[in-house]
């Protein structure tokens, strides 16, 4: 496998609300590898974008991180404001689910990438910024690259801009690129789009990127692995072929069995709701809604193990396998 | 078979753009529905699809007359809609309601939910105790009697998306328009949902025009699809045959670029690109207007608007070259 | 589902406003000062017109005989600045009540009704905002005032009626913009058109949803209409408008009025008393507007 290039461990993340402390995020263990595209999955409360705005240092004061997250070999938990500076844009970046308020409106398109690439080589002239600038709105398939870098955001449509935030992501090459939710907000055709131009970004560069997304869908065509989340810890991890064909953890189970396919009467849906994160369960979290459930996954926190050759934080993984002879 | 339970014939809606109130001469007119024909049977759904700027979701606006139709027939139950008086309009309106996208926004945030489920039982005027029928209504969309007394504020977004649907219901509707119902709950939610819908169809018997963007949730609900596209439908029929055979270049695009969420499939598929955006429904391109983003596109395409033909699969498309 | 119990977003309003340490004290403060204003038959030492005692008793400074110190001929400072608080207040009052109300409802209005109905009473409100304020008065007050008939309605033109009409006829716009603000905005939220999709007509829209949901906006719109009908009452009074002092009323415009000599003079507690307490009420009513504006934050509602 290739070189770590972002590494989590036990990371938790705490805010201080006035009903008291909500823990957002409780011990994630994540890696990165470079090159490799990771998906993200989970939905709301899981605390998958939490995570990541951790990891960019990107939380207020208010929330409490602890654990580890090593980028490139550097720590970043705790890290000096300068350290933090430097590595946003420059090691890794991050792009989210609107792109409207990501760009500045009263600044041109072009004007914004040179920004960023002056943020982490100042040295660079204002020409070869200006046109390093052209050629990234050209990678990302921006028509009329040279001509469209002098207007503004509002000239352009959604998918366009989000073509933009990309560029403005990628402009000091960085190791890891975190793209949270990048098409949600986006149409299906613009979202393939903006998948392709993700994925040309990704085997171009040999830019690591962790998809954060809630679509399964989207993870099946372009992840290399898959981390699965949920209130606040991942419990599955694995490869996405592996993944998709024999998930180990009920959540994951019964996340795809709920998703509409062929022939279903009716779909399965997860019954009970996600957990609330001021009062999460001492047990697994997913317990309160498993039908598998016993007393011991109520009573304590499983953690991640190797299961085959997926990772999963599922206690009774292996009788599951065997009670419903699944494959 | 008796007459279709609502009738919709060459619908057009455009909106004007106000610039500066009046100081600026030049007006910009919006096409956002250019003439839209369909219909639906008593049980049955219509699901209608499409991405920003198709026009669904003014359709679904317009049949309820929560807009003002710029041409075009709407008739429900064989009366035409549109001319009425108020009051006319206020009987219609008992037979058929709305659910909307939006769960937070769709709930007064200052009424209890028992207070919004009976507003329209108090709206219409009809006489009683409506405890009763919205206890009763909880507990049909899965929900408990007495979260009655309770704030939007304190129910999940899928728990609120059932106290809206429990509203529609109230005054037993004949035709329900769910716009975009599920879209902006989690995954493992809507299945729930959707679930409900299919469910209260069977017992109730009401008919749906279910609008989404979501093609795999329309597929798993809709009798017939209609696939709409900068304010027309490009192509329309049972889902069978949309869905498996797609006779219109968008609708194959459409289904192309929704992922599957299986790995292999998503691999050996292929896939088609289309280029560009959707273009402006200010300024529509003329004669067909997915011609611009369109591979086959040729001059007649541009010179000449292509009509909705019958295809041998059964569905109607609105294509020169028909895949 | 939350294991809260139910909360009404009411009672979420309130717990938001009593953390704002600064406007629970400012409502105290303005509870004892209405509780002062009145039991005022108590709490006033003297009469409004009553001397002292004997001579010597003017511009006497503050002591055990007179709080406050005494006035020109004799007046005790301290029971005139109860009354004339009392009166302030009420025109205060009245007057901010009057112009919330028109305010609402042409805000409400013209907000729902939108298109060439609100262009035209926006430009209406413009008219009246554009207006030279004081120039205005004189001009109404010199007018309208000595149309016989009409005083009967509005109070003769030197009476505390006549300036509630004056001050409201030119302090309902600022009401109108909020609400209408706030309609436009909430005009288009789904609940409303839900509302209209079972067949409800524009008033009742109007008057369950639209008006209820801006109730936060009013309110501070009304706590600001107080200060703003306080201060102005007592700019016309300065310049001699209003209850005239020769006919034995008093406000706290008068009050502040008559501290415009005692700069020269010396006598600083003909200044300093009415003119705190004017600052006092003025802040004391912001400070409780400004938490009303954050307690009824329509974004909070959207839950925890």
């Amino acid at each position: 496998m290739s070189e770590l290039v972002l590494s989590i461990r036990d990371l938790r993340v705490t805010f201080e609300t006035p009903l008291g402390p909500l823990e957002a995020v409780r011990g994630v263990d994540l890696d990165v590898h470079a090159g490799e595209m990771m998906g993200v999955v989970g939905e709301s409360g899981s605390g998958k974008s939490v995570t990541f705005l951790a990891a960019m240092g990107l939380l207020p004061h208010q929330a409490k991180v602890s654990g580890s997250v090593m980028l490139n070999g550097q720590e970043m938990i705790g890290a000096s404001s300068k350290v933090l500076r430097n590595m946003r844009g420059g090691l890794m970046s991050m792009i989210f689910q609107d792109p409207l308020s990501a760009l500045n409106p009263v600044h041109r398109v072009g004007d914004q990438i040179v920004e960023m690439l002056h943020a982490h080589q100042p040295k660079m002239s204002d020409k070869d910024a200006a046109k390093r600038a052209v050629e990234l709105l050209d990678v990302v398939g921006i028509p009329q690259a040279a001509e469209r870098a002098h207007q503004y955001p509002h000239e352009f449509s959604g998918g366009m801009r989000q073509r933009v935030v990309i560029a403005i992501a990628i402009a000091n090459n960085p190791k890891v690129l975190i793209a949270d939710e990048p098409t949600t907000a986006l149409d299906v055709t613009v979202q393939a789009q903006i998948l392709e131009v993700i994925e040309r970004v990704q085997k171009t560069f040999g830019t690591a990127v962790v998809l954060i997304t809630h679509d399964l869908g989207v993870i099946a065509r372009v992840a290399d692995r898959v981390n699965v989340m949920y209130a606040g810890r991942n419990i599955e991890k694995g490869g996405i072929d592996s993944l998709f064909d024999h998930p180990s953890h009920p959540y994951t189970r019964g996340l795809l069995a709920s998703l509409p396919h062929e022939g279903a009467e009716r779909l399965t849906p997860i019954t009970g709701f996600p957990p609330n994160m001021l009062m999460p369960p001492p047990g697994c979290g997913f317990a309160p809604r498993c039908s598998h459930a016993t007393d011991a996954c109520l009573a304590s926190l499983p953690s991640l193990r190797t299961f085959g050759d997926l990772e999963t934080a599922c206690i009774r993984a292996e009788e599951l396998v065997v009670k419903a002879g699944l494959s | 078979m008796s007459q279709p339970l609502l009738q919709v014939e060459n619908l057009v809606k455009n909106f004007e753009l106000r610039a500066n109130s009046g100081i600026r001469k030049t007006k910009r007119i919006v096409q956002a529905v250019s003439d839209v024909s369909f219909s639906v049977d008593k049980g049955q759904t219509l699901g209608i699809v499409g991405e920003s700027g198709s026009g669904k979701t003014t359709v679904g606006r317009c049949i309820l007359q929560l807009l003002d139709i710029t041409s075009g027939t709407i008739s429900f139950e064989g009366k035409t809609l549109g001319g009425l008086s108020f009051e006319e309009m206020r009987q219609i309106r008992r037979k058929m309601q709305i659910v909307f996208q939006d769960p937070f926004a769709s709930l007064d945030p200052k009424m209890t939910v028992g207070s919004s489920i009976a507003e329209p039982l108090v709206v219409q005027g009809v006489a009683g105790n409506h405890e009763d029928k919205v206890a009763s209504l909880l507990e049909l969309v899965g929900l408990a009697a007495d979260h009655a007394k309770r704030f939007p504020h304190e129910f999940s977004g899928g728990q609120r998306q059932r106290v809206g649907i429990a509203r529609a219901l109230a005054l037993d509707p004949a035709l329900i328009v769910l716009d975009e119902p599920v879209s902006a709950l989690d995954v493992s939610i809507q299945a729930g949902v959707v679930n409900l819908f299919g469910d209260l169809q069977k017992r109730l018997g009401m008919s749906y025009v279910f609008i989404a963007h979501d093609l795999s949730v329309v597929r798993h609900i809709a009798d017939r699809v209609a696939v709409m596209y900068l304010g027309k439908i490009v192509e329309i029929g049972d889902k069978k045959s949309i869905y498996e055979h797609p006779t219109h270049p968008y609708t194959k695009a459409l289904l192309s670029a929704v992922p599957v969420p299986n790995p292999t499939t998503e691999r050996s598929r292929s896939r088609i690109m289309l280029e560009g955006d959707v273009p402006s429904p200010v300024n529509p391109p003329t004669g067909c207007r997915f011609r611009t983003r369109c591979w086959k596109a040729t001059e007649l395409c541009a010179s000449s608007e292509p009509q909705l033909v019958v295809r041998p699969t059964g569905q109607l498309s609105a294509c020169h070259f028909p895949e | 589902m939350t294991e809260f119990a139910t909360i009404s977003p009411k009672r979420m309003a309130l717990r938001r406003f009593l953390s704002h340490k600064a406007a629970v004290a400012s409502c105290v403060l303005l509870a004892i000062m209405v509780l002062a204003v009145i039991l005022s038959p108590f709490t006033a030492r003297y009469g409004v017109n009553e001397s002292v005692r004997k001579p010597p008793n003017t511009y006497l400074p503050p002591q055990k005989l007179a709080w406050f110190g005494t006035d020109d001929i004799g007046r005790d400072l301290y029971s005139r600045l109860i009354y004339g608080i009392r009166v302030s207040l009420i025109i205060g009052l009245f007057t901010a009540v009057i112009s919330t109300v028109v305010g609402c409802i042409i805000g409400a209005v013209a907000g729902f009704r939108g298109g060439r109905f609100d262009d035209i009473v926006m430009r209406v409100t413009d008219l009246f905002l554009a207006f030279p304020f004081l120039v205005a008065l004189l001009v109404i007050r010199n007018t309208i005032g000595n149309i016989g008939w009409l005083t009967v309605i509005i109070g003769d033109k030197s009476s505390a009626r006549f300036i509630v009409f004056l001050l409201s006829l030119f302090g309902w716009m600022g009401v109108a913009r909020i609400v209408r603000g706030q309609v436009l905005a909430l005009k288009e939220r789904e609940f409303i058109e839900a509302a209209r999709a079972v067949g409800a007509t524009r008033r009742y829209i109007v008057r369950r949803h639209l008006l209820p949901n801006s109730i936060g906006p009013i309110m501070v719109a009304l706590s600001f209409a107080v200060v703003g009908a306080i201060t102005a009452e007592s700019t016309l009074a300065f310049f001699g408008y209003g209850p005239q002092a020769g006919q034995g009323a008093t406000s706290l415009g008068i009050l502040v009025g008559e501290a415009k000599g005692a700069v020269q003079t010396g006598f600083w507690w003909i200044a300093v008393f009415p003119c705190f307490s004017l600052v006092l009420i003025s802040l004391a009513i912001n400070f409780i507007g400004d938490a009303l504006r954050d307690a009824t934050d329509p974004r909070l509602d959207r839950g925890e």
